[in-house]
């Protein structure tokens, strides 16, 4: 008699928890096939809600931590990726890719998340400056984060597009409420438990699936979501979410790149939700002596 | 100036002699009109408006109202200009143009500085001494950078964006000036700028010096005009870029009006920054960073440190040196220069203020104003504060633009935090201790995007300037300010 296979239960990710939707709802994506991909949650404005206070509540003590320390942690989550490979290529091949496309795709995710682990104590340096007044001032300029950012994965790749918005993000010290892809979902609720292994913190990454069209407002109008990130490729939805962005001066940022190519990274994305913050302190000029004595 | 001294309690007896800047140097034309492609046209509707001078409400000149159509003309020589001149230009020749204006400006800065002070009605000290000098060097600073783009970006391929709609507010009218165009004609692109209709004149001086300096003709177009001209450059189809100085309800229109369209946009908005005095400070310095905090231009600065935070244990002291130290604050004629508080910008202003300072009274909080006389002519306000403000009470949430400081007070680090924080604004703060591991502790936590510690309301074009949160996004000023204005391969 063969082994009757144990099915998945697919969740969402809020807090560093997996609940399903409080809504109870759930929809079905269909695979090329046309067999359903599972019940998968169809996650509620609510849910959104509830991530964004999460991501909120994380993002003190993330944006706070060590850049060496986001780095160890980023590249933590490469490993545990490492370990679900053929996790996730099953996934990619079942949501329609093939088996080489879906063995370059995970790869990819790997190595980017490698990328981006290195960039977290490196950024910093590139792209902050000291200024050279011209008063007796001491001046700075430094990267901050912007806060909580709402991404819209992009809809047509299952993992790469997903992480390559997601981990610049991060990696900057943002927390984020992530979006999934709307039919091909698996690899996000796939992927969300294995930030829950890596050592990242709970509610530095939220994970919903459901429709775009759904939560895009909620997300986009929230008065505690600092920035958007759209790897969406609808130009309506895109212009909605800007005028929606109106509310709290938003930055909206859009992408529309081939995130299975190799060089689909880059620094200026991780700045693209970073504030620079300048300081100045007066410098003590009394008494006559210089530094050339 | 000051005459009759009813309260002897509060002012001393002995006055300054008035010290006047003369206006004979200035040459005021008493019509300007458009500055498009090189040339002053008339604008298309035959309309003009008056500009007064706000300290004695006497008229300064008349001022073309630009319409959609001298926008239109505008853009269209902008473009042109971008397309056969400057975008092609050695950008090493683009820095001399750049390096010129900058010299220009130097040597009519007498005459720029009178001009302001009239038209803004900001102390001659001011002008003289900060806006005027600040406005040349950053065209210096930002000509250097013309010919060095690559260096800014690593790794990347620099361009311009094309043409820039700029609209600038009549906090700063030159400088604002200064901080739009520099940096936009050193990254190649070229420019129609808009300046506020109560403070057309520096720009308009500007744009004669601009004519003089040799720069190709239409590089930089200057269309003066009210809100509707705004709007004519915010929503024409043919410009790359906007970047606004303004209020933060004006930013979100824009902000909406841009939805959608690929036009890159920096908006510089509103702020309620706050000044936090620790108990450790040294307190007569920074009763003096509290005064220049907030009652620096008259309080008409988005940036003014208009929440102030004082530690429990010092407050009393604080805030009778505090008052001591506005009772001797000259208000009267900007043009003198022993004048520490000039004149409101505008009757619309000063409205604006006064619907605050009553709001502030019925919501009961302690108001203290010192005792000075206030010119019959003009728009003034005397320097204002109030004590025992909640932090939910309107005047300690709404930027209101004017001599108004609310006080609150606080016993630990982490409490100031959480209530410096809490504003839907997020441009500066200030904060004074003694302790340096405290500034950074504050400086890394204050969600703003400058913090001025021991020193506020400190400006240099090296120095990158912009907001958090509602109050804007992008920076102006320095190595950031560049992009802006550029985009990136």
């Amino acid at each position: 008699m063969s082994r009757l296979e144990i099915l998945k239960t697919y969740k969402i990710y809020i807090g560093g928890q997996f609940p399903r939707t409080e809504s109870g709802r759930f929809y079905s994506p269909l695979d090329k096939k046309g067999k359903p991909l599972g019940n998968i949650c169809l996650s509620s404005r609510k849910d959104v809600r509830n991530a964004i206070v999460a991501a909120r509540k994380a993002f003190g003590s993330w944006s706070e931590r060590a850049a060496f320390n986001r780095g160890q942690i980023l590249y933590r989550i490469a490993e545990m990726l490492e370990g679900r490979k053929e996790q996730f290529i099953a996934e990619l091949i079942q949501q329609g890719s093939t088996k080489k496309n879906a063995e370059e795709e995970v790869n990819l995710s790997i190595e980017r998340t490698v990328y981006y682990a290195g960039w977290c104590d490196k950024y910093q340096q590139v792209l902050s400056s000291v200024n050279p007044v011209a008063s007796s001032h001491f001046n700075f300029s430094v990267l901050e984060p912007t806060g909580v950012v709402g991404i819209l994965a992009p809809q047509n790749t299952s993992l790469i597009g997903l992480v390559s918005i997601m981990l610049p993000v991060i990696c900057g010290g943002n927390t984020c409420v992530v979006i999934a892809s709307e039919n091909l979902p698996l690899c996000a609720v796939t992927f969300a438990e294995v930030l829950n292994s890596s050592d990242v913190p709970g509610g530095v990454v939220n994970i919903l699936t459901g429709t775009n069209k759904e939560l895009n407002e909620t997300l986009s109008t929230h008065m505690d979501v600092n920035a958007i990130v759209y790897g969406g490729d609808d130009l309506e939805a895109l212009k909605q979410i800007q005028e929606n962005s109106v509310l709290n001066v938003k930055r909206v940022f859009s992408y529309s790149k081939d995130w299975n190519k190799a060089d689909s990274q880059d620094l200026y994305m991780i700045s693209d939700t970073q504030e620079i913050k300048t300081t100045w302190h007066p410098i003590e000029n009394i008494g006559g002596s210089s530094s050339s004595y | 100036m000051a005459t009759k001294k009813k309260n002897t309690e509060h002012v001393s007896d002995w006055n300054y002699s008035p010290s006047l800047e003369s206006t004979s140097h200035l040459n005021l034309k008493k019509r300007y009109d458009l500055f498009i492609d090189g040339k002053w046209v008339k604008p298309s509707s035959g309309v003009y408006f008056k500009t007064i001078n706000p300290a004695n409400e006497e008229i300064l000149a008349e001022v073309a109202h630009g319409n959609q159509d001298d926008v239109d003309k505008a853009v269209k020589a902008a473009r042109k200009a971008y397309t056969d001149v400057w975008s092609i230009m050695p950008p090493a020749e683009r820095a001399k143009y750049i390096f010129r204006i900058a010299r220009l400006m130097q040597e009519r800065a007498r005459e720029l500085a009178v001009a302001e002070t009239l038209d803004a009605g900001k102390t001659i000290r001011e002008s003289r001494d900060i806006d005027v000098p600040l406005a040349c060097n950053y065209f210096f600073y930002y000509a250097g950078w013309a010919d060095k783009l690559e260096y800014a970006f690593p790794n990347r391929k620099v361009e311009s964006l094309g043409v820039a709609g700029q609209i600038i507010p009549w906090n700063f009218p030159l400088l604002m000036a200064a901080w739009k165009i520099a940096p936009a004609l050193a990254t190649g692109n070229t420019v129609v700028l808009k300046p506020a209709e109560t403070t057309p004149l520096t720009a308009l001086i500007l744009a004669e010096i601009i004519e003089e300096s040799g720069l190709p003709a239409g590089v930089v177009n200057i269309v003066t005009g009210h809100g509707d001209t705004g709007a004519a450059i915010v929503n024409h189809p043919d410009i790359d870029k906007i970047a606004f100085t303004g209020s933060t309800n004006v930013g979100k229109i824009i902000q909406k009006a841009l939805a959608g369209t690929s036009k890159k946009l920096t908006l510089e908005l509103g702020g309620k920054s706050a000044n936090i005095i620790f108990d450790d400070a040294p307190i007569d310095q920074a009763v003096e960073g509290i005064v220049n905090g907030i009652f620096f231009n008259q309080g008409h600065v988005c940036c003014a440190g208009s929440r102030l935070y004082v530690q429990e244990s010092v407050a009393d002291l604080v805030i009778q040196k505090l008052k001591s130290r506005m009772d001797s604050l000259y208000l009267g004629n900007p043009l003198d220069k022993n004048t520490d508080i000039g004149a409101i910008n505008s009757k619309e202003q000063l409205e604006t203020i006064h619907k605050y300072i009553k709001i502030g009274k019925q919501e009961g909080a302690e108001m203290y104003q010192p005792k000075c006389s206030i010119p019959t002519k003009g728009f003034y306000c005397a320097p204002t504060l109030f004590i025992n403000v909640a932090q939910s009470s309107v005047i300690a949430q709404e930027e209101i633009f004017g001599p108004v400081l609310t006080i609150q007070t606080f016993r630990t680090v982490d409490e100031v935090i959480q209530k410096a924080n809490n504003s839907p604004f997020g441009l500066a703060a200030g904060v004074w201790t003694d302790k340096g591991s405290r500034i950074f502790n504050l400086s890394s936590k204050l969600r703003a995007g400058v913090i001025w510690a021991n020193t506020y309301n400190k400006f240099d074009p090296t120095s990158p300037f912009g907001g958090y949160k509602e109050s804007g996004f992008g920076r102006e000023g320095g190595l950031h300010g560049l992009n802006s204005y550029v985009k990136l391969s």
